[in-house]
């Protein structure tokens, strides 16, 4: 898959550089990665730019994933860019809201970059 | 689509089942440094006095839990090792990695707090955890109204790893 331009949304740094590793390990050409430190920091990316896949924590400040992928419906430039929420946060029940609020990938911290590859690949294919 | 990860399976006990909470947050420890950081942790033997308060150990990182648990999980180690975190975790030089130290610690913090409470049964929906907090030096006192308090020390490359949960009932 080439030329994929990539959005990680993480309150931290070090899982921003951490997921951009494992995607490009997983055999991503990405042509361009843009980070956001919170919600509505990635909306305003995505509001500017276009992007082909997502990549979001759940619990951050400011805006947290679940509220940036519900605001990410009415934002034209989003429409159809599959989301793959990257957390801790495992349980069903944040499974079950984050289905409900369109999201199409679930991975849980602590991960490998295998663990990457086999859960964001089968998105990309779907777009 | 939603798919699950291999150590996702792991529900190994109940809020009520305390007696297992050590061991569970020691698997929740060693998960986290064995997939991020591909270094799995040591357990000292014989188990060293605790609490360990040996000197150097200046750096704490601390996620606060709400909910049907409450109360703060730490993690506290020594400067060097937990440059040498980071430095694994980003598959850097160690003196190249700065002040992404703080954030590594905090990011640990945050995974071994979420793959604990995962574990326990009911409480991956009923506990919420906070952003990461991260303390350099050793000389402090934290004041809180903890109930009980679970600890456990493991070795990093041989320096030791100080996890506490301190619960609030």
């Amino acid at each position: 898959m080439d030329n994929i331009r990539a959005l990680i949304v993480d309150d931290s740094s070090v899982m921003r550089k951490i997921v951009e590793r494992s995607l490009r390990q997983a055999g991503l050409s990405l042509s361009q990665v843009l980070e956001a430190g919170n919600g509505a920091e990635a909306l305003a990316a995505v509001q500017a730019n276009k992007v082909d896949l997502i990549l979001c924590d759940i619990n951050m400040p400011v805006m947290d994933g679940l509220e940036f992928v519900k605001a990410l419906a009415g934002v034209e430039n989003a429409k159809g860019v599959p989301v793959v929420m990257i957390t801790t946060e495992g349980s069903e029940g944040h499974v079950v809201q984050a289905l409900s609020a369109g999201e199409r990938g679930y991975i849980r911290k602590p991960f490998t970059s295998d663990q990457v590859k086999e859960h964001v690949l089968p998105v990309l294919a779907g777009k | 689509m939603i798919m699950n990860n291999s150590n996702s399976n792991a529900t190994l006990t109940t809020v009520a089942g305390r007696e297992c909470w050590v061991p569970t947050l020691q698997l929740a420890v060693n998960e986290v440094f064995e997939l991020m950081l591909a270094c799995p942790l040591e357990t000292p033997a014989p188990p060293p006095a605790i609490p360990p308060l040996e000197e150097g150990l200046d750096i704490t990182a601390m996620v606060g839990l709400a909910g049907m648990l409450c109360g703060m999980l730490t993690v506290r180690c020594s400067s060097k090792s937990a440059t040498h975190m980071a430095s694994r975790m980003l598959g850097i030089e160690p003196d190249k990695a700065g002040a992404e130290v703080w954030d590594a610690m905090g990011e640990i913090c945050n995974m071994v707090a979420g793959n604990f409470k995962n574990k326990i049964s009911g409480l991956g929906d009923g506990c919420m955890l906070s952003v990461p907090t991260v303390i350099t030096g050793g000389d402090y006192n934290l004041h809180s109204p903890v109930n009980e308090e679970y600890r456990t020390v493991l070795l990093f490359e041989g320096q030791p790893l100080v996890l506490s949960l301190e619960v609030h009932n």
